[in-house]
């Protein structure tokens, strides 16, 4: 029988054992319906579901409602939207009671006096040419300047295929701003011309993400295992999609034979009462979905597979500590 | 010369080999029996058994001996033996 120390040292032991009582149980939660940009390539408009429920309005409500997550067993919430921060008062309504990581576009800084080690993931489209094309603006330098040398934040840069041989010049920027920079792959939801990826594509694209890993290491929070699973779609032998996802909607998951999956987990509209089917939009074909989360998630769900080989097992390793860095369980 | 019958592996009782059989069966453990598990690896650490895998040992566990465990029980629940000790209190209260 392979056990974990069997196939690992003293060091990475240690590793293991540190994240393996993590535990973490995450759901993810529409603070509002509203943004203040609409950009080209954003799932939460082209999908309708800023249309599926009227926002709850009254704070306390909210409170109560992070208050009955916790009680679920709840211990990260992640709030998306629309823009979580024009709503800072539902952003503190689950930073005052749970672990918390807020997605923005980083128009609006978030007061550190408020909420001073709230992890902050900024999205980020492209260099400020593509951020201006797919939506509307610079975003990219005005995030950067709000956010400068702050230690929890990221940029969570979803690569399309437009940026191919681009990508450098950006992540240079965020270490020059000494920020750190996670990266996923576009999912072209509205079949915008020339948003697609090719197989030569995804292949090119693993080896600039491999590479900017290699001389970004303080800087891009990612591992090559992970780039390799995004861009393949394949783990273990396995294909990623419907059947495989993790990151499905507790309630609606009636798949058969029930695949490993995130406990608990549960994507919630902004009335706190309706649900989204997954982490991402309905509407996906999930044979496409490029999703970084959903695609980490899948490794790490699936933690037993990976006990086989020593490299398999330390590949698992480096994508939870990656999860867990993302998201503030472990320093970078 | 007195046995030594601190290391159920050797000897486990009916309940202890029970779980046994359910881990190996549950998570589809290769190349070990009830009588070569060690009923004192760590299932977390050694294993990789997270709790998903523990809800379906548990599962049949409350099946099989009308017991009810919570999911607070889980960090009580790290071992062979700890499990063993812990369905043997649950079937006498």
């Amino acid at each position: 029988m392979i056990t974990v120390s069997s196939l690992l040292d003293g060091p990475w032991y240690e590793r293991y054992k540190r994240i393996s009582k993590l535990n973490i149980r995450s759901s993810i939660y529409d603070v509002t319906n509203r943004c203040n940009l609409r950009c080209t390539g954003c799932f939460f408009f082209s999908s309708g579901e800023h249309l599926v429920a009227q926002e709850e309005m009254d704070v306390e409500a909210w409170k109560a409602f992070v208050d009955r997550e916790k009680e679920r067993g709840v211990n990260l919430a992640i709030l998306v939207g629309g823009e979580p921060t024009l709503h800072m008062d539902r952003v503190a309504a689950f930073y005052d009671r749970l672990p918390t990581y807020c997605a923005t576009n980083g128009l609006i800084k978030v007061p550190r006096d408020r909420f001073p080690d709230m992890m902050v993931g900024i999205s980020l489209w492209g260099d400020s040419a593509t951020e201006e094309r797919l939506r509307g603006k610079d975003v990219f330098s005005r995030s950067l300047e709000n956010y400068r040398g702050d230690p929890y934040t990221y940029f969570l840069y979803t690569i399309t295929p437009q940026q191919l041989g681009r990508t450098e010049p950006i992540v240079q920027r965020i270490a020059d701003a000494g920020l750190k920079v996670h990266m996923q792959l576009l999912s072209n939801d509205e079949d915008a011309d020339g948003y697609g990826w090719s197989p030569d594509q995804l292949a090119q694209v693993r080896e600039e993400m491999d590479a900017l890993l290699l001389r970004y290491p303080d800087t891009v929070i990612s591992s090559r295992y992970y780039h390799k699973v995004l861009t393949s779609g394949e783990m273990m032998g396995r294909r990623f999609g419907w059947q495989e996802c993790p990151s499905v909607t507790e309630a609606l998951d009636d798949r058969d034979p029930q695949p490993r999956r995130l406990i608990r987990f549960t994507r919630w509209a902004s009335d706190l009462r309706s649900v989204h089917r997954c982490c991402t939009s309905a509407t996906r074909d999930c044979s496409t979905c490029k999703d970084g989360a959903a695609h980490m998630s899948w490794i790490m769900v699936n933690k037993r597979a990976h006990i086989r080989t020593t490299q398999d097992l330390q590949n698992w390793i480096e994508v939870y500590e990656m999860f867990a860095k993302l998201y503030r369980f472990i320093p970078w | 010369m007195i046995a030594d019958n601190t290391n159920l592996a050797h000897s486990p009782d009916s309940t202890t080999r029970r779980i046994i059989e359910i881990l190996i069966d549950e998570l589809k453990l290769e190349d070990v029996t009830p009588d070569t598990f060690d009923v004192d690896l760590h299932l977390v650490d050694e294993l990789g058994i997270d709790s998903m895998d523990l809800t379906a040992v548990v599962l049949v566990l409350q099946d099989e001996y009308g017991i009810t465990i919570y999911e607070e029980d889980y960090p009580k629940l790290q071992t062979v033996r700890e499990i063993a000790s812990f369905v043997a209190a649950a079937r006498e209260s």
